[in-house]
């Protein structure tokens, strides 16, 4: 069983290793430089996905908060707690990378348009999510808490990106499925893929080595309580 | 029915409780003219911004203020194991959320019913023909906020740290209300047209059904003694 698990991990992190070389590759050696926005444009390959990778993680977030309350099974919760931590490490990313291409794009580092103002609000629940978990003595009804919690954000999320974006967007459309004028080079889209699909594993392979840990922070307790 | 006479039981011992220990209400009022009074340092005297930031400054004051009623929710109950009394009356757990948040929004509209007569002085606010449908936008901006409110108010209440745990919680969910509240109350203090108003109107509504029927739902998971 250990030997099994090992083995997982093992191809999970090659993997891993494999698609981001690939993707750091096509990001800045096999796409072309965008037209007006010159090399900068390259971080796109790293900010969309990093995006794609917190929706994911929010969204485990939720559908485990759901499974724990309705099971009360505690895998769920490690589950979730997993996913929150690596989500607001994504996050963290979009609002750092964000910035570092809007300034020579837009002249300005920020702007509160709608999905700027968004992932600034997911990124304060995830970490409010967080702090339940701190702030609570007791692991069980900090696990509780934090499910409702997880839940509620996540409900919240369309809903603020609709009411945000009525007041004001900036942020290009979707440039993949939008209208005309929209429509990214081939090349370009590739990388997109290729990258997206690298966060992702990269996030599966995260998710998989942060809940292990969390397992081996459960027995170290239960070594501890015994002696 | 019998549901019915519970909330009602309930909302009558918390306002009971309001109207002869006047704790909450008036320490709202008193803050939330306090939140009117700083933001006035803001403008040089004179200028027309201040109209048009009054939704904003209104908002804020409403939404801080509410802040410190909300925290009261749960924690008066804790004091003297209330709770543990109210859990064990035979009636839904249900009705202890619904007339929790009736109880919330009778106290913020409250203080709302005191504040905003010192507003349309101190910051000269136009009273208009669409004064009605004002009140009604600040009725469906406290309903939204008291149903997230009350539910989160009985998870902080359970943290280590409740007083601070609740506007962490709180503020960052009910952007839609806040957004929504601010933005027909300029419209319609500023007398655009309507239809500028009506589809921040429907973000309100729809946000206080949806998230009203997500709290009922979780709610039976996070009330405790």
């Amino acid at each position: 069983m250990k030997q099994k698990s090992l083995t997982v991990d093992l191809v999970l992190i090659t993997l891993s290793y494999v698609a981001v070389m690939v993707a750091l590759y096509m990001a800045f050696l096999y796409a072309p430089t965008e037209r007006t926005m010159g090399d900068v444009q390259r971080i796109f390959y790293f900010h969309v996905p990093s995006a794609w990778a917190s929706f994911l993680a929010f969204f485990i977030v939720c559908i485990a908060g759901i499974a724990f309350l309705k099971s009360g099974n505690e895998k769920w919760d490690k589950m979730a707690l997993a996913s929150a931590e690596i989500g607001v490490l994504f996050i963290t990313i979009v609002l750092l990378t964000g910035p570092m291409w809007a300034k020579p794009v837009w002249n300005t580092y920020w702007s509160w348009d709608a999905r700027l103002t968004t992932s600034f609000v997911l990124w304060l629940i995830y970490i409010a999510y967080l702090m339940i978990r701190q702030f609570t003595a007791d692991n069980e009804r900090g696990a509780r808490f934090a499910a409702v919690f997880g839940i509620i954000g996540f409900v919240d999320v369309p809903i603020v990106y609709m009411s945000i974006r009525w007041w004001r967007t900036l942020h290009p459309g979707a440039v993949i499925a939008g209208g005309s004028g929209s429509g990214l080079a081939p090349q370009m889209l590739a990388t997109l893929l290729v990258s997206v699909g690298a966060f992702t594993i990269l996030f599966i392979t995260l998710l998989r080595l942060r809940l292990k840990s969390i397992y081996l922070e459960q027995d170290v307790n239960l070594v501890k309580q015994q002696f | 029915m019998n549901t019915l006479k519970h909330i009602g039981a309930l909302v009558y011992k918390d306002v009971l409780i309001e109207l002869r220990s006047r704790e909450v209400i008036w320490s709202m009022v008193v803050f939330a003219i306090t939140v009117l009074v700083i933001f006035n340092f803001i403008f040089d005297p004179g200028t027309d911004i201040m109209q048009k930031t009054a939704p904003g400054i209104l908002w804020v004051a409403i939404i801080f203020s509410s802040n410190l009623g909300l925290n009261r929710t749960f924690v008066k109950e804790q004091e003297a194991g209330n709770m543990q009394g109210i859990l064990l009356t035979p009636m839904d757990r249900s009705a202890v959320f619904l007339a929790k948040m009736l109880a919330n929004v009778i106290f913020i509209s409250a203080v709302q019913v005191i504040m905003l007569p010192v507003m349309i002085i101190l910051y000269d606010l136009p009273v208009t023909g669409t004064f009605g449908l004002l009140l009604l936008v600040l009725f469906l901006g406290i309903l939204g906020f008291a149903s997230v409110g009350t539910l989160f108010s009985a998870i902080a209440a359970n943290t280590k740290s409740r007083e601070i745990m609740l506007p962490i919680l709180l503020l960052p969910v009910t952007v839609p209300v806040i957004l929504g509240a601010i933005k027909s109350t300029q419209y319609l203090l500023s007398a655009e047209p309507l239809s500028k108003v009506y589809p921040w109107m429907r973000l309100l509504i729809g946000f206080d059904v949806i998230f009203f029927v997500v709290c009922y739902l979780l709610y039976e998971y996070v009330i405790e003694e």
